[in-house]
């Protein structure tokens, strides 16, 4: 296999990140809509806090997109 | 499209000067980046001041401006507590600026010829120094209020000692990494978001040259980069929202520790 062709496929295998953090994601939204679904009078006062949650489950998939760029696009002899 | 032209979705982040400065070997030329910041520095001044005419019965502008430092300020009132209130115009100036150089990035002003949008919150250099400036105010609060008493914010209470010999080290890593991933959030939500709509938009270009199946392939990329491009504006708001969020919760940690 040729370095080229390494380069892609490592960037392919890095962005599958991408989709375990949509996992996490998920995993904050869909029980966050569970309960509020419950108890409705409650979920105003726990937004911020699935934000944050949302924010640092998010942050990982980021970071999987820019190792898998960094791959992608750094120079193929390095 | 003539044959196969060269694809380079990195193109738009490229930072060229468009008033070359140079002052004593240095280069301070006015660039694209930083014209695009002072076009959001005065949408925001223009946004604020038309409404701030002080009328009784406020009229929709003044609502919607009231509605916006509202909004901001209770959730400093939320997180932080009484004293959120003298956070209060860090927080909006952080939250405005953000959300609005994001707007002014993925506005479609490219219909215009020769007029290239940037977003300036695609770069790490931008959202490196938002959030050092959120994270060193974050430590002048936390020492000015309580010196040396400070790094108890690293010891969780109710933990045996030997459990804080090594929680310690660990509290004091996740607080050095927070300027980093606060940074690195922004700025790659927006990169990505801005590459994402460049390679459909190319898939579309492409596709329409490419017979039958091109055609197909063209059809399904505009469907979806309506989609993506209504997911972005939302991504939009929400980065600038949680910047501000995540700024307020690590205020909160300085001003009343745990």
């Amino acid at each position: 296999m040729d370095l080229a062709s390494a380069q892609v496929i490592g960037a392919g295998l890095a962005a599958i990140g991408v989709g375990a953090a949509a996992i996490g994601v998920g995993n904050v939204w869909g029980p966050f809509l569970e309960s509020a679904v419950r108890n409705p009078a409650a979920s105003d006062s726990q937004f911020t806090r699935v934000l944050i949650g949302f924010a640092l489950a998010e942050l990982l998939g980021l970071i999987a997109f820019v190792v898998s760029m960094i791959i992608l696009y750094a120079p193929p002899h390095a | 499209m003539a044959g196969e032209a060269k694809f380079d979705p990195m193109h738009q982040f490229q930072v060229h000067p468009i008033v070359p400065i140079h002052i004593g070997g240095y280069d301070v030329s006015l660039t694209n980046s930083a014209l695009w910041m002072l076009i959001a520095l005065g949408v925001i001044i223009g946004f604020i001041s038309l409404g701030m005419k002080r009328e009784l019965v406020p009229g929709r502008w003044q609502m919607a401006v009231e509605e916006l430092t509202g909004t901001i300020g209770r959730m400093a009132g939320t997180t932080i507590g009484p004293e959120g209130k003298k956070f209060e115009p860090l927080l909006f100036s952080l939250f405005a600026f953000i959300l609005v150089a994001n707007f002014l990035g993925i506005l479609p002003f490219a219909v215009v010829p020769g007029l290239h949008p940037f977003a300036t919150t695609s770069h790490f250099s931008i959202t490196g120094v938002l959030a050092v400036i959120s994270f060193s105010i974050v430590l002048i609060v936390g020492f000015w209020k309580h010196g040396l008493h400070f790094f108890s914010l690293f010891l969780p209470p109710g933990v045996p000692w030997y459990m804080q010999l090594f929680l310690f080290p660990i509290e004091l890593i996740s607080f050095i990494v927070r300027p980093f991933s606060l940074g690195l959030r922004l700025f790659v939500a927006i990169f990505a978001g801005h590459v994402l709509m460049d390679v459909f938009g190319n898939f579309i270009v492409n596709g329409l040259n490419g017979g039958p199946v091109g055609m197909g392939v063209a059809f399904l990329s505009f469907v979806f980069v309506v989609f993506i491009g209504l997911l972005e504006i939302l991504v939009c708001l929400i980065q600038a929202y949680v910047f501000t969020l995540l700024t307020a919760v690590y205020l909160n940690d300085a001003v009343n520790l745990h």
